[in-house]
């Protein structure tokens, strides 16, 4: 595999870090800058894929098993649909923040928080997913 | 923009899908930079990653499993019978874009739907610096979902054609494996 390539090991090694704290970053710094669910998602994904391109996917299967990384897709859309829930429960319409704080522009704050973080989760595994499925397979030979 | 016409033509010239693969993500790449002379930083943003990173990854983990030459097929006929087709389909749209209003024209009907709430009220209604947030995520909310399950849906989709085959395979290799230790796991 790539254990000899000494230069790909310690770069990766030293970006892959920085890369998915960027993710973060551009996750819940959305509200004030560039940015948002989607944008981090594909950056943490990216992060992954990175890793499993350089160390291969049976590595990255090691600290994100499959079952963990179709858990989170799910994951990611529930957080996003039962958000919509609770603000029916709470007396809104579905999808409405208003009501999930004291006051609307807070609820809209932590609506949109939470949303985007289900957003960011769904990205960030199926991207992941998607790569492991075709990088896994070998083709037909 | 002719950075763009000149790696759309290479694109469509060249056969090694290696290389293909390679200027596609340029070609997104450039369109990100015009996104940002636009100051549509979240679009850029946007276009640079899924376009420019994981698309020219996905990309090539296909060439991996099938071959990295193009195709020949077809003969002369079929090739200008093609060429015709993209002619027209672009003059249409070009002609289609005469009708729009010229780029910063504040009488363009897009200026004057739900814009000026979204810009005007959106620090008030909804408390987000980044207005391109609060559209996104809380005026439309519901198409965000929408885009949210497409995702899904592309994930799931992957995992129901191709996971399926790998989960097969995997059980075929480890019934090999009882015969006889592969180094499979070793390495």
């Amino acid at each position: 595999m790539m254990h000899r390539k000494v230069v790909l090991r310690v770069v990766s090694k030293f970006l892959i870090p920085p890369i998915l704290l960027f993710a973060l970053y551009v996750q819940f710094h959305g509200d004030f800058g560039p940015g948002g669910g989607f944008q981090a998602g594909i950056i943490f994904g990216a992060g992954f894929i990175l890793y499993a391109i350089l160390f291969g996917v049976e590595t990255v299967k090691k600290v994100l098993p499959p079952w963990a990384t179709r858990l989170l897709l799910v994951v990611g859309v529930l957080t996003y649909g039962l958000t919509g829930v609770v603000g029916l429960v709470l007396g809104g319409n579905y999808l409405d923040y208003n009501v999930l704080a004291h006051t609307p522009l807070d609820g809209q704050h932590y609506g949109i928080l939470i949303v985007e973080l289900g957003v960011g989760i769904t990205v960030a595994a199926s991207m992941i997913t998607i790569f492991n499925v075709f990088a896994g397979h070998r083709g037909r030979n | 923009m002719l950075i763009m016409g000149a790696i759309a033509l290479a694109i469509a010239r060249i056969r090694d899908l290696f290389a293909v693969s390679m200027l596609s993500g340029i070609f997104s790449l450039t369109g990100a930079a015009i996104y940002v002379v636009l100051d549509a930083v979240d679009v850029a943003f946007t276009e640079a990653a899924v376009g420019a990173g994981i698309s020219t990854v996905l990309m090539l983990g296909t060439l991996a499993l099938t071959t990295r030459q193009e195709k020949l097929g077809g003969g002369k006929a079929k090739s200008t019978a093609a060429f015709l087709v993209v002619t027209l389909t672009g003059a249409v749209l070009v002609y289609g874009t005469f009708d729009m209003p010229r780029y910063g024209d504040k009488i363009a009907p897009i200026h004057h739907h739900v814009a000026p709430r979204y810009l005007g009220k959106s620090a008030e209604e909804v408390g987000m610096p980044n207005v391109v947030t609060s559209v996104l995520a809380s005026y439309r909310s519901f198409d965000t979902l929408g885009e949210v399950f497409v995702i899904f849906t592309a994930a799931t989709g992957v995992l129901a054609i191709m996971g399926r085959a790998a989960r097969r395979r995997r059980e075929d290799e480890e019934a090999d494996d009882n015969n006889s230790p592969a180094q499979e796991n070793a390495s």
